[in-house]
């Protein structure tokens, strides 16, 4: 692949975007990231990567999608134990390569590690109000210009999700008579934006189609809604992703038709479809 | 005269003196709570969905005005609620507090400058069934009511929010304007009101001259602190501090951003008859700088110890008044660290709140952070006695360290920087006043 192929690659501003937040989070905002955990993750990340591709014959060892969870995982999992942020490494690039259906993996990485290691330990927790308004206004540009820069091509999840959500907030809201600032409020969360647009987003965990995307990403919304505002409990978005990413098989079932007029429609313009590069890729 | 409904939380103040040596410096002086006017106080205890709240007031009007109306998540039976000692407050107060210590600098001649210490270690009306009646004609049904210590108190709940607000208007609580829409948000959620006045006779018998903290313990998912009533009619700004005892580690907002207050700083030596100025307009200053939308850190640490103590742990006994359940109350149950009870961890955070900037109720969560946090701040005297050797290097140094903590005052808490140097009689101190040495003056030495 040569060089101007590559740096469409969308991996490669995501890996800006990421690690820009990642070092302004650490230098200026005090977000509690530990710098010894930050490099035991890439460096777990990548050797766990590397292992995966030999013992599954890949031709290739990519390290983007390794590095893009390892930042992923130090923007959003705190602990105070390296050994942790060891084993959510591990737990994250190991489950794309044993948890496979129909040759795709079945969870988000960074996700998948992050709610394990939550649920299980004392010594993990996700810190999601830690992000100040100016960083949240930067960010959400960079979110912005993601999209732009990709061509709207796999949007869906991420626009799907931010709305539906955004609809429920601002639902809410009327129903119970409180003032659009809480929405609005509930809305600015660093932790929210990196999750819509650098987790539910990615094409390798997410449905084929677009239809199908629309629906997971309503679906994920209403259940992140639900452990957020019924059952009163932190970080809806991320436990909604993993309960529902068993359901995507069968989305992509269900929903093949359209999956296979879709690709037609876009198979013009391959090589600017994000979704065509980072498939061939674990 | 109609009472004053205080909503929310209360209030607390007074800090006791306790002066306690401590290894590594000396504690001088704390910022406790009755710095700040309009402070409330709550002390929330939390292991699981367990959670005993104790909400400290410093009401200071005649007690028949007072009234507090605090939504709660659960309905509420007689033995969840307690009436609590301020004393214990107090102590949670005094011992969290920031704190001030200083350091004398040894004999620059006898010790080659010693490297400082790690700074690391770190009146219900008349009749109840007439009540009653009234009340469900509004809508408002009262769920129960008890008398416990010097308080009557009474579960609401309500179809419609303004059966509720007329009913606490009728009943003489003066319900701030705009509460309507709170109120009924709160009662879509399903929350109670948690309604309490002071018995005049029961307040007499009881021989309290002021009015002590008020217990509730429930069992909830939510781990929120509601603010929002307390917005409604507040002109200004309100301070709160939330004393969070858990039994894992760290408490912090989940929908707001905590911040660490600046700590372990160096400030000039005139900061100790200070002291409460220096907090005061450091905390405003910081809440600017985090545009008023920061809950601050100023306390994090296991209970059973402290360094250097601005007043000793909490002895089982209080904690477990506090409602820590999860704590031996027989001293002779416990086999380890006689002065402090083991696995609970200490939070205090400290935000300065108003409706424009923080919209939302404070939601928590309890982190695994076991990282000692307190906010300290460090006073160095120079050596002031007859000097045995050459000492200018060491002068120097002085008076190098000295500018660097008139900067870093001036920059904490936005005091003007020639203010500040005039206070600290920069440049020189003890030493007469010396022409600054020419750079080749020991160039052939």
């Amino acid at each position: 692949m040569d060089i101007r192929a590559r740096l469409q690659d969308p991996r490669y501003y995501q890996i800006a975007v990421l690690g820009t937040l990642v070092a302004y989070g650490v230098l200026a905002l005090d977000f509690g990231i530990r710098p010894e955990n930050a490099i035991v993750i890439v460096i777990v990340a990548l050797l766990v990567q590397f292992a995966g591709t030999k013992a599954a014959g890949l031709p290739r060892f990519d390290p983007l999608s390794p590095l893009i969870t390892s930042l992923s995982l130090t923007l959003l999992l705190r602990t105070d134990l390296v050994a942790v942020a060891a084993l959510a490494a591990l737990i994250a690039i190991s489950s794309k390569f044993l948890v496979r259906v129909r040759s795709k993996h079945v969870f988000n990485p960074a996700n998948v590690a992050i709610v394990t290691l939550m649920l299980s330990s004392d010594h993990a927790w996700v810190s999601s109000g830690q992000w100040g308004g100016a960083a949240i206004g930067a960010f959400a540009i960079a979110c912005l210009g993601f999209i732009v820069l990709t061509r709207a091509k796999r949007a869906e999840t991420t626009v799907g999700f931010l709305g539906f959500y955004a609809l429920l907030l601002f639902g809410r809201a009327l129903w119970l008579g409180d003032p659009l600032s809480i929405p609005m409020h509930q809305l600015q969360n660093g932790a929210l934006l990196v999750f819509a647009f650098f987790m539910i987003s990615d094409p390798k965990t997410t449905p084929d189609s677009a239809a199908g995307r629309v629906v997971y990403s309503m679906l994920v919304a209403s259940l992140a809604f639900a452990i957020q505002f019924v059952l009163y409990r932190p970080h809806g978005p991320i436990l909604a992703l993993v309960a529902t990413a068993p359901l995507v098989p069968m989305i992509d079932y269900l929903f093949q038709g359209t999956l296979y007029r879709w690709n037609h429609y876009v198979s013009d313009c391959p090589s600017s479809h994000p979704s065509q590069q980072i498939k061939g890729v674990y | 005269m109609k009472p004053v409904v205080t909503i929310l939380t209360a209030i607390l103040t007074i800090g006791i003196s306790t002066t306690a040596q401590a290894f590594c410096g000396f504690y001088v002086a704390k910022a406790d709570t009755s710095l700040f006017n309009r402070a409330s106080q709550v002390v929330l205890v939390r292991d699981g969905k367990r959670t005993v709240l104790t909400m400290a007031n410093d009401f200071q009007g005649d007690v028949q005005d007072f009234a507090v109306v605090v939504p709660v998540p659960t309905f509420i039976e007689r033995g969840q609620i307690n009436v609590g000692d301020k004393a214990v407050i107090e102590h949670l107060d005094a011992y969290t507090s920031p704190r001030l210590v200083e350091y004398f600098d040894p004999d620059p001649c006898m010790v080659r400058r010693r490297l400082e210490m790690s700074q690391d270690m770190a009146a219900l009306p008349s009749s109840k069934a007439a009540m009653e009646r009234e009340a469900r004609s509004q809508g408002v049904t009262i769920e129960a009511s008890y008398t416990v210590g010097e308080y009557d108190i009474l579960i609401l709940s309500a179809e419609e929010s303004d059966g509720l607000i007329r009913w606490l208007n009728d009943n003489g609580y003066r319900v701030p304007r705009g509460a309507d829409r709170v109120v009924g948000s709160y009662l879509k959620q399903d929350m109670r009101f948690f309604v309490a006045k002071v018995n005049l006779e029961e307040q007499k018998k009881s021989g309290y001259t002021y009015l002590r903290p008020l217990q509730v313990a429930y069992e909830s998912s939510k781990f929120m602190l509601p603010i929002r009533l307390g917005t409604l009619n507040a002109k200004q700004q309100q301070d709160l501090y939330v004393y969070a005892l858990t039994r894992t580690g760290r408490v912090e907002t989940t929908n707001y951003r905590t911040v660490k207050l600046p700590s372990n700083m160096e400030v000039p030596a005139f900061v100790k008859t200070d002291f409460a100025d220096f907090y005061r307009d450091m905390f405003a200053r910081q809440t600017a700088v985090e545009n008023n939308r920061g809950v601050f850190l100023e306390y994090a640490w296991d209970m059973s110890w402290c360094d250097p103590c601005a007043a000793d742990p909490l002895s089982a006994r209080e904690l477990r008044s506090l409602g820590v359940f999860w704590v031996a109350d027989k001293p002779n149950q416990r086999k380890i660290s006689p002065q402090g009870a083991q696995n609970v961890f200490v939070t205090r955070l400290h935000v300065r709140y108003d409706r424009e900037h923080f919209p939302e109720d404070l939601v928590f969560q309890e982190t695994g952070d076991r990282q000692n946090f307190q906010g300290r701040y460090v006073i160095r005297h120079p050596w002031k006695g007859e000097a045995s050797c050459d000492v200018s290097a060491y002068y120097d140094e002085v008076r190098k360290r000295q500018e660097r903590e008139a900067q870093q005052l001036a920059s904490l808490t936005g005091w003007d920087i020639e203010n500040i140097r005039a206070r600290m009689n920069l440049p020189g101190n003890s030493r007469p006043e010396e022409k600054p040495t020419p750079w080749w003056a020991r160039l052939w030495d």
